[in-house]
């Protein structure tokens, strides 16, 4: 049996029994992707050429390898949350809500699984 | 289950109103970062793939119409940057009050625009990008 009061149960958990998880991911990932993303936009322009000899040695250097990583899940992960909401608002349909929220997220999990996996080739050396 | 009232219908807002336009915009602009991350993906892919790949993707993306998509890219991205720190600033529970988020809108507008000006002139100024 449980100590718990029912209040204390039900505290911080809201309509979706979710509590303000989506919330807070949202807003960490925001943060993380200001300087990430500056700095993404930033690099890009920055480079003289963007020919395949010259961005394959930018993204071999360690610490762009490291945060393009971080760039790369951290953006999937806080588009997957924003399109979520988007679906979740927009979409009426229950049947075409739940296809597309599958969709948006089997997609996002491609996109960070073949960022990952295009740095860590390219970084360590793997690439033809 | 019974059709019942949801939420939200765009089209019987006041489109106008800077609540709602800076609202819509963050998330309009979000989700063409969303296509934005996709194309980033491509492009990593390439790169990885070797250069007969990367060229035949940077042949694709070098295309005269690209230019524009990067400038819509930088000006979505220009938005969603600032708006995205007037919803944290709010977060921390400041600048709610009407005037405070009026004046904070147009401030997101005019910064975004002064940060997207100044990347396409960034851009557009780097002569023959290959």
């Amino acid at each position: 049996m449980s100590l718990r009061s029912p209040l204390g149960e039900a505290l911080g958990h809201g309509a979706a029994k979710d509590g303000v998880h989506h919330w807070r991911v949202q807003r960490l990932t925001a943060v993380a992707l200001l300087p990430l993303a500056s700095w993404f936009a930033v690099s890009l322009l920055a480079m003289p050429a963007h020919g395949y000899a010259a961005v394959a040695a930018w993204v071999g250097e360690p610490w762009t390898a490291v945060l393009l990583l971080l760039f790369v899940v951290t953006a999937a992960w806080h588009s997957q949350l924003g399109v979520r909401v988007v679906i979740e608002d927009y979409v009426h349909g229950r049947a075409m809500r739940t296809v597309l929220l599958a969709l948006s997220g089997y997609l996002h999990v491609l996109a960070a699984a073949a960022g990952v996996f295009a740095v860590l080739r390219v970084a360590l050396g793997g690439a033809a | 289950m019974a059709e019942r009232p949801t939420s939200p219908h765009l089209s019987v807002y006041r489109m106008y109103r800077y609540t709602l336009l800076t609202s819509v915009l963050n998330r309009a602009t979000g989700l063409v970062l969303a296509l934005g991350l996709i194309l980033m993906v491509y492009w990593l892919m390439a790169l990885a793939a070797g250069p007969a790949a990367y060229a035949r993707a940077a042949a694709l993306l070098g295309l005269g119409v690209f230019k524009l998509v990067w400038l819509a890219l930088l000006a979505v991205f220009s938005y969603h940057l600032c708006a995205g720190v007037r919803h944290l600033v709010w977060d921390t529970g400041r600048g709610l009050e009407r005037a405070q988020s009026r004046a904070s809108a147009y401030l997101v507008l005019i910064a975004s625009a002064v940060v997207f000006v100044a990347l396409a002139a960034w851009l557009l100024g780097r002569g023959q990008a290959s």
